[in-house]
């Protein structure tokens, strides 16, 4: 259960990276938005589960935010990626894309293929 | 890398108590309103708008709490809330916090004491390079107080024909001198050493160099002399310009090479010698004489050699030199043991201090069983707020947390309050030092860390008690506050059996210091052969006047007369060395027609003293039956002897010795006086022989002054100082009392009165407060049901068994245990006190009488209290 969820934060926290190295600054209702039309339904419950992980993403360093102004003049905080954020992020893909190629190989395998 | 930046975030968060709340807030805010926005723009309602947007955020309070939780530290921030509460909750009952730190600060504070002692003497190791390959040598035949074990000769046939060692080098402790430098004259005492003694042990200088084999070219080639740390800042104001200068050892001149480091004093632990200087330099006595017992030898093994391969072969050439020096070398078997604590002195040593650790240790232990007893009775006391808080949704792991918070809490003050004590206790231990020879005792690193362990050590004694009930009871029946009647009466028997424990654990330890009390009496009235009380020691340098033959002899004789002159003086004499100074070994007798002087045709190896008449009366020793010496037995007279009970016993039975005849140092000597037996070498050696022989007929230089007295010592010591100094000018003189230089022979017995006693002491302590906190805390609980009991009639002696029968049953079963155990024990206390016996009648009915004196003291005020009930009032309170 609890590893689960651990799981969740950590593809969470990926995606988190990923929509700000493709569209550049965003407050977190921004970034929610992004991430739920990318994944459809992973974050349309707790859009608020967001901001722990944006947190612990700006605590490691791997984002830094300021406040400013949105674009309907409400004052947001913009979350933007670090150098430091775009080296994890590369990291974090090269393994998830690794993981992947497993998994899906692992998925591929049929009986007589191990005969 | 970025956990660790994460987790310096989070700890300054911690710190700093800096709370994004704020932040939090207003971008949930922003982040709702504007899904808000988007969702009227979507063509919903305001209301539902907000509505939808409020779910699709989430539950505010469970990020709320993720987010602080990624913030700052939970897990140490509830430990921060338990520690407040855990403050507050003592602070609110302070007579118990303080009763329970005195008790651990006490348990803590002996034991760290003890093994500050044990980790200097014991732990530690020498402070010479790889000290586990280095040996000393000894005969097989345990012996106590004494070092020296060969002849120098007999030494360098060890060293040069062994196979089994890597070096060795020879010892003599007992070298001192006059040293003067400029103007300055200082009696010290130094080791003389065989040239290969530093390179042995592996040390190197402070400054200047040490000296080395190469130096030594025979017999008073190496005038070179080493100073001691001490010294050299003592005497030579640390000046570094004194090395290869010119300093007198009693007159002869001496280059200083070096200085040994501060840290180093040789091998023993105790002995901090002034200076080192070459053997050869002793004198050709020593060097030549194999009779001339002087050296202690110690050797370094090869690598790969055992110490078993190494004393087989050390004895095939004691076997040899036995063949080869028939009158000399008498073949002694050989061991091997570590070097540090006067040679088998050592195994008492070892034997005192852990035993003394294992007592101290139990003293900690009663003391955590008193304190499990008294958290557990508080646990009981505080059932109702702990049934609240599981009702109230705590879980029952958050509780018990709480429970050993408390715990771990005043445990850790107790102990840094023992450990300061600890170490201001040795610090004055140190300064004055108490301790034969040499010690300092030095709290480092290891004590603290002994005194941690023992800290969290008895914690988990303590503190797992209360918290194991916590674990185990249900809320319902705590909130009943009813019987709950299986779980409640093992609850109250195992605190039966911790207060029993503890009763048993007391009475053991107020044994043990009983027979160390008597033990100490005992060796107090030991009959000792003389008597130390009233008499003077005067040590005079008579060496430096080069006096020999008559002359010297007619000094002694001048200053004997002189000394009888001062007034109050009752006798004076001299001896070559008083009883107990050490460095004793016997010479072997012959019977009468003896021709060939070889050891193995004597017939006994009595000690034998050098006396001038007068000697006996002053020293007290009796004379049983015959003459005492005289100044007329002289070389040209038939040699005469004065020899004690035990020596005339074991050469002729019960035939009368007077006039019977021996060879002693190749004289036939005639008996004419027997005095009593004695102890000569140490308290606890069996009945020795010994002769006395006249010193107008020995070629014995050392003498000591003896004189008796009736005056104050401190006076006569003045009086007497005044009138050597008249006749032996410009020569040093010592006086003292015999009683206060015979203060080191009984420091093995004071030290284990004081050890035990102060045991004993906290023990009893801690006996009473265990009884009174029992019985106090049965009388508190049991306050309605005496009222009830009173009420309906019931007789003072009923009220009184029923609120403290308990524990005075407690109290008889413990102490029956304990003493048991003390009588089981006695292997345990035979280590540390002379003459242990538990079993002794008045040590027995002592802790008896002790035991029940601390009972009635323990139980009094709370038996007060139940007497003292007023049913009407306690009826009405409830």
């Amino acid at each position: 259960m609890k590893q689960k969820m651990d799981v969740q934060q950590g593809t969470l926290a990926l995606m988190v990276l990923k929509t700000l190295d493709v569209l550049g600054p965003l407050h977190g209702y921004g970034i929610a938005r992004r991430i739920e039309q990318i994944s459809g339904d992973l974050l349309a419950v707790n859009q608020g589960t967001l901001y722990p992980v944006l947190l612990r993403l700006e605590q490691e360093g791997a984002i830094a935010s300021e406040w400013g102004p949105s674009e309907n003049n409400r004052r947001a905080r913009f979350y933007r990626l670090t150098r430091a954020g775009h080296k994890l992020l590369e990291a974090e893909k090269r393994d998830w894309e690794q993981t992947a190629a497993i998994i899906a190989r692992f998925f591929a395998v049929k009986a007589q293929d191990l005969a | 890398m970025r956990a660790l930046n994460r987790s310096f975030t989070r700890l300054l968060n911690l710190t700093t108590r800096r709370r994004g709340d704020e932040r939090l807030r207003e971008e949930m805010e922003s982040h709702i309103a504007t899904q808000t926005e988007e969702n009227i723009r979507a063509g919903m309602t305001p209301e539902e708008a907000r509505r939808h947007a409020r779910l699709r955020f989430g539950a505010v309070e469970a990020i709320r709490e993720d987010y602080h939780a990624e913030e700052g530290l939970p897990f140490v921030e509830n430990l921060l809330l338990d520690v407040r509460y855990a403050l507050r909750v003592l602070r609110k009952s302070p007579a118990f916090t303080v009763v329970a730190l005195l008790t651990l600060m006490l348990g803590i504070g002996a034991n760290v004491v003890v093994f500050g002692v044990l980790n200097a003497v014991l732990l530690q190791p020498l402070d010479v390079s790889d000290p586990q390959s280095l040996y000393q040598i000894r005969h097989k035949q345990w012996m106590i107080g004494r070092l020296l074990t060969t002849s120098y000769p007999a030494f360098e046939d060890f060293r040069q024909r062994n196979t089994t060692f890597s070096g060795m080098a020879g010892i003599y402790g007992y070298s001192h001198a006059a040293l003067s430098w400029r103007n300055a004259v200082r009696n010290v005492h130094g080791d003389a050493v065989t040239g290969n003694y530093f390179d042995l042990l592996g040390v190197q200088p402070e400054v200047g160099r040490f000296f080395h084999a190469a130096d030594e070219h025979g017999p008073d080639s190496a005038p070179y002399v080493v100073l001691s740390d001490a010294l050299w800042r003592n005497m030579f104001d640390a000046d570094w310009g004194v090395v290869g200068t010119t300093v007198e050892l009693d007159k002869r001149p001496f280059t200083v090479v070096g200085v040994a480091p501060a840290r180093f004093h040789g091998a023993e632990r105790f002995v901090w010698p002034d200076y080192w200087m070459p053997m050869v330099m002793e004198g050709s006595d020593i060097l030549h004489n194999r009779k001339s017992v002087a050296v202690t030898g110690i050797g370094r093994l090869k690598p790969g050699v055992t110490a078993r391969q190494a004393t087989e072969n050390l004895n095939a050439i004691s076997a040899e030199l036995a063949k080869e020096y028939p009158e000399t070398d008498d073949g002694q078997a050989l061991r091997l043991i570590h070097p540090g604590l006067f040679g088998d002195d050592g195994d008492v040593i070892r034997g005192f201090l852990w035993s003394v650790t294992a007592l101290a240790l139990l003293v900690l232990a009663a003391a955590c069983a008193n304190l499990a007893t008294l958290f557990a009775a508080r646990a009981a006391d505080r059932n109702r707020e702990l049934a609240l808080r599981v009702a109230l949704g705590s879980s029952r792991w958050r509780l018990v947390r709480q429970l050993l918070t408390e715990a771990v809490l005043v445990s850790l003050m107790g102990g840094a309050a023992g450990l300061v004590g600890a170490r201001l206790l040795l610090g004055v231990l140190n300064r004055s030092q108490p301790f034969v020879g040499a010690l300092t005792v030095s709290v480092d690193a290891r004590v603290y860390l002994a005194g941690l362990a023992l800290t969290l050590g008895s914690t988990l004694l303590f503190g797992m008690l209360p918290a194991w009930q916590t674990w185990q009871s249900s809320p319902l029946q705590m909130m009943k506050n009813g019987p709950a009647d299986r779980m409640h009466l093992r609850r109250f028997a195992l605190r039966d059996l911790l207060l029993g424990a503890q009763i048993a654990i007391c009475t053991l330890l107020v044994t043990a210091s009983l027979v160390a009390v008597r033990g100490m009496v005992r060796a107090l009235h030991t009959p000792l052969g003389f008597q130390p009380q009233g008499a003077m020691l005067a040590d005079i340098d008579l060496s430096q006047a080069e006096q020999t033959g008559d002359t010297a002899l007619e000094k002694r004789k001048q200053i004997i007369e002189a000394a009888r002159g001062v007034p109050g003086v009752t006798a004076a004499g001299t001896v070559s060395r008083t009883p107990f100074t050490g460095g004793m070994h016997g010479i072997p007798i012959f019977r009468p027609g003896t021709t060939e002087f070889k050891l193995k045709n004597s017939v006994l190896a009595p000690y034998v003293f050098t006396i001038s008449p007068g000697y006996l009366e002053a020293a007290g020793t009796r004379l049983l039956g015959g003459r005492d010496v005289s100044w007329h037995d002289t070389t040209k007279t038939p040699y005469v002897a004065i020899v004690n009970e035990t020596f005339a016993r074991k050469m002729w039975g019960e035939t009368p010795a007077i006039g019977q005849h021996f060879i002693v140092s190749g004289n036939l000597t005639e008996v004419v006086g027997v005095t009593e037996d004695g102890k000569y070498h140490d308290m606890q050696e069996s009945p020795q022989p010994v002769v006395y022989v006249p010193l107008s007929q020995s070629e014995q230089s050392e003498t000591v002054f003896v004189v008796r007295s009736r005056r104050a010592p401190n006076e006569m010591a003045a009086a007497l100082a005044r009138t050597l100094r008249g006749i032996a000018p410009n020569v040093p003189i010592t006086v003292e009392s015999w009683p206060d230089s015979l203060r080191d022979e009984l420091f093995p017995a004071r030290a284990a009165t004081v050890a035990l006693g102060v045991m004993g002491l906290l023990a009893a302590m801690l006996a009473v407060t265990g009884i009174f906190g029992m019985a106090a805390y049965s009388v508190s609980r049991r306050m309605k049901e005496l009222g009830i009991r009173v009420a309906l009639g019931a007789r003072r002696t009923q009220v009184m068994s029923a609120a403290v029968g308990r524990p005075i049953v407690l109290l008889g079963v413990g102490s029956v245990v304990g003493l048991l155990s003390g009588i089981f024990a006695s292997r345990l206390l035979g280590q540390i006190v002379y003459q242990a016996n538990p079993s002794d009648p008045a040590v027995v009915g002592g802790a008896v009488l002790t035991m029940a004196l601390l009972g009635i003291a323990g139980s009094a005020i709370p038996a007060r209290r139940a007497l003292t009930v007023d049913p009407s009032k306690l009826m009405r309170e409830e």
